[in-house]
């Protein structure tokens, strides 16, 4: 059964709208990141779950209740937010206690339930402490201490991670998981971090400027991206995108330049005559000659390969290279790009062009060792 | 800024200096003048080191002054002011900042205007009031066409009438707004998370976290309201029993037959008694924020 369900919500500030119809079902004990770029909604969504935020448009059920007229309290949310909120004038005891406080636990009670969430997340012996006398990673805990002693039905955080430094982030980031794992609550997650929203996540739901984009398990997200945008926000780097005109007959498409690409046509058998946005990974990019050719521009070093940008007659491309071999700026590269790795776009709206059953999930090869540079 | 200048290092100590001096020094006159006899104050010119007499005077202005009751009316009103407008202040400001109704920003400017009208400036009219405090009700009804008769209710003479028109400050709701919009507007939705209501979180967060704000607020308005001299001289008449410190100051001044010269050594004297509380309670206050503001509870 659906634990939470967003029923065409939209939000607005004054006369702007800033979600902008968003529908969502998440089964109970999913963990749903919410992924999407600064400014585009997520907070804002998430708040609304929260009652934090009233809801202009649309209905949001909770454990199958309408909940839209509903305090924060009444809905059976915890939240851990981005700057951990803590009540800096009270000692970890007393924050992660607070709401049983509130509700009326006595005292003993309440005591042996801190305890045991102190203990469960390695804060035994901070209780006594202030907030101020805490670091971000200890903080963050005690943030998520307090939303876990309520035993909430649904979990929803924001951006908790963004403000902890490169390794507590991941370390915090696998101790979200295992609390997951654990627990077995509900999640909503969001972040701006699209390696955090791959690692944790069940689903994810990207968001573009108050709209849903695609809704999908990380490996959907990342392999079968459904717009151009999708395409372009997820991967490091995004998709290379390139605009083009199909032939159908022949199975190619023809670049700006009047160089062809070919894609597989069984993959895409309903595409037709007239201009397309062809796209495929830097992963997906062999550097071999006989294909089609660019001129390089630097590469971006990753130790375990390098990231050569190559200009294309007029737009950069991305391609992972491995091998030791240097360049020239301006050198002529030649790439080969296997046709099934190649994904095709409607030209205007963007969307995902229909593609043949079965196909959904064609693994995206690994590329080839050899780099190769030809004239 | 740090530069090396000694010469210009040199001049502006010299410059904190001296008007450290000539601000201690009336203080030291006003000492050495309550520690002489009548004798030796009003000799040509005075000597400027203390003499012997300090307890004798101090216990003469004392007994002149009726101190015993005026110092008590004086903490009770200085008190009353304190924490009336400190709850004024808090209370105000809360609903300022963290309600959304209509008339919110026009509620504020207005409390805000009425630092342009301090008492001196409006004092007929609250005198007014506070001869019959409910006079403006009555007013009001009988303009809108409800012919009412209120009974009267007169403030002269009373503590009440000496606290309640001094409790309004705008200077304190002022404060405690700016303080409120400095607290992350998370950590009242954490609190709302927690399942807390507007009044526990105004008594259990925002209370507590204003700590230091509340002791420099009571100290200004502690030494402010202890010094107010034309209100109470002006609600007062029944002198025995509602004096407060400073108005009774005057009447110690004075000698006893008209044309004798004043007997500056109480007179001086009952001012030592006088500025004793603000000072204490300043020295006491300050060493607390200071303390608040230094450990790390942020
Ligand atoms: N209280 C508010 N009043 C007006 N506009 C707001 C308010 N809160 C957020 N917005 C606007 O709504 C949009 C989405 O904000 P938010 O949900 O915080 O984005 P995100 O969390 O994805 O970065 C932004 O354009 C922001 O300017
Ligand atoms: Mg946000």
């Amino acid at each position: 059964m659906a634990e939470i369900t967003l029923r065409n919500i939209r939000k607005s500030y004054a006369k702007t709208e800033v979600v902008h119809g968003v529908d969502l079902d998440v089964a109970a004990g999913e963990f749903i990141v919410i992924l999407g770029p600064s400014g585009c909604g997520k907070s804002t969504l998430l708040r609304m779950v929260a009652g934090l935020e009233s809801i202009t448009e649309g209905e949001i059920e909770l454990g199958g209740r309408v909940v839209n007229q509903l305090e924060p309290r009444e809905r059976g949310c915890a939240m851990v937010f981005q700057n951990y909120a803590l009540y800096p004038h009270m000692t970890v005891g007393q924050n992660i206690g607070y709401s049983l406080k509130i509700a009326g636990v006595p005292r003993a009670k309440r005591d042996e339930r801190v305890g045991k969430v102190a203990a469960s997340l390695g804060l035994e012996d901070f209780l006594d402490r202030r907030p101020a006398q805490l670091s971000g990673g200890q903080r963050q805990r005690v943030a998520m201490g307090r939303a876990m002693i309520r035993e909430p039905k649904v979990f929803l955080y924001d951006e908790p991670l963004s403000n902890l430094d490169a390794k507590l982030r991941v370390a915090m980031r696998i101790e979200i998981r295992k609390l997951h794992q654990r627990l077995g609550t509900t999640t909503l997650f969001v972040t701006h971090d699209q390696v955090e929203a791959m690692t944790l996540a069940d689903r994810i739901v990207v968001m573009n400027k108050g709209v849903v984009e695609q809704v999908g398990s990380p490996a959907e997200i990342y392999r079968r991206p459904e717009t151009t945008y999708v395409a372009n926000f997820i991967g490091s780097p995004g998709l290379n995108l390139i605009a083009a005109t199909a032939d159908p007959d022949k199975g190619k498409v023809t670049l700006p330049d009047g160089q062809q690409l070919s894609y597989d046509t069984k993959r895409w058998p309903d595409v037709g005559y007239g201009p397309v946005t062809a796209g495929f990974r830097a992963e997906a990019v062999r550097l071999a000659p006989g294909g089609i050719t660019g001129s390089f521009e630097f590469a971006e070093e990753l130790g375990s390969g390098k990231l050569m940008h190559c200009n294309f007659s007029g737009h950069t491309l991305i391609a992972h290279a491995f091998g030791d071999k240097a360049f020239q700026q301006g050198a002529a590269v030649s790439f080969q790009i296997d046709p099934s790795a190649v994904h095709l776009f409607d030209a205007e709206t963007g969307k995902r062009l229909a593609e043949a059953d079965g196909s959904a999930m064609a693994p995206e090869p690994r590329k080839a060792i050899a780099a190769t540079l030809s004239v | 800024m740090i530069e090396r200048a000694p010469v210009l290092d040199f001049i502006t100590q010299a410059i904190l200096v001296l008007s450290l001096v000539a601000l201690l020094m009336p203080l030291w006159v006003v000492f050495v003048a309550a520690s002489h006899d009548y004798q030796t104050v009003n000799q040509v010119p005075m000597p400027l080191w203390p003499g012997s007499h300090l307890f004798d005077n101090l216990s003469a202005a004392w007994a002149a002054g009726n101190f015993d009751r005026v110092m008590l009316n004086s903490v009770i009103v200085a008190v009353g002011v304190t924490a009336g407008k400190i709850c004024i202040a808090a209370l105000s400001a809360f609903s300022i900042v963290y309600f959304n109704y209509r008339l919110r920003m026009l509620l504020f400017w207005l409390i805000f205007i009425t630092l342009m009208l301090p008492l001196e400036v409006r004092i007929v009219p609250t005198y007014a009031v506070a001869a019959n405090a409910l006079g403006p009700f009555e007013a009001i009804l009988n303009a809108v066409g409800i012919s009412i008769h209120l009974p009267e209710w007169n403030l002269l003479n009373s503590y009440s009438g000496l606290i309640l028109p001094l409790v309004a400050t705008a200077t304190g709701t002022f404060l405690y707004r700016q303080f409120f919009m400095t607290i992350p507007d998370e950590l009242a939705e954490a609190a709302k998370m927690d399942g807390s209501g507007p009044l526990r979180f105004f008594f259990e967060v925002l209370l507590p976290l204003s700590k230091t704000n509340m002791a420099a607020l009571a100290t200004i308005m502690f030494v402010w309201s202890w010094n107010q001299y034309l209100w109470p001289l002006l609600i007062v008449t029944d002198h025995a029993n509602y004096a407060t410190a400073t108005m009774q100051l005057q009447k110690v001044v004075p000698g006893p037959l008209f044309g004798a010269p004043p007997i500056w050594n109480t007179a001086m004297a009952a001012n030592l008694i006088v500025l004793t509380p603000p000072v204490l309670v300043t020295i006491l206050l300050q060493r607390w924020f200071v303390r608040g503001l230094i450990s790390t509870d942020k």
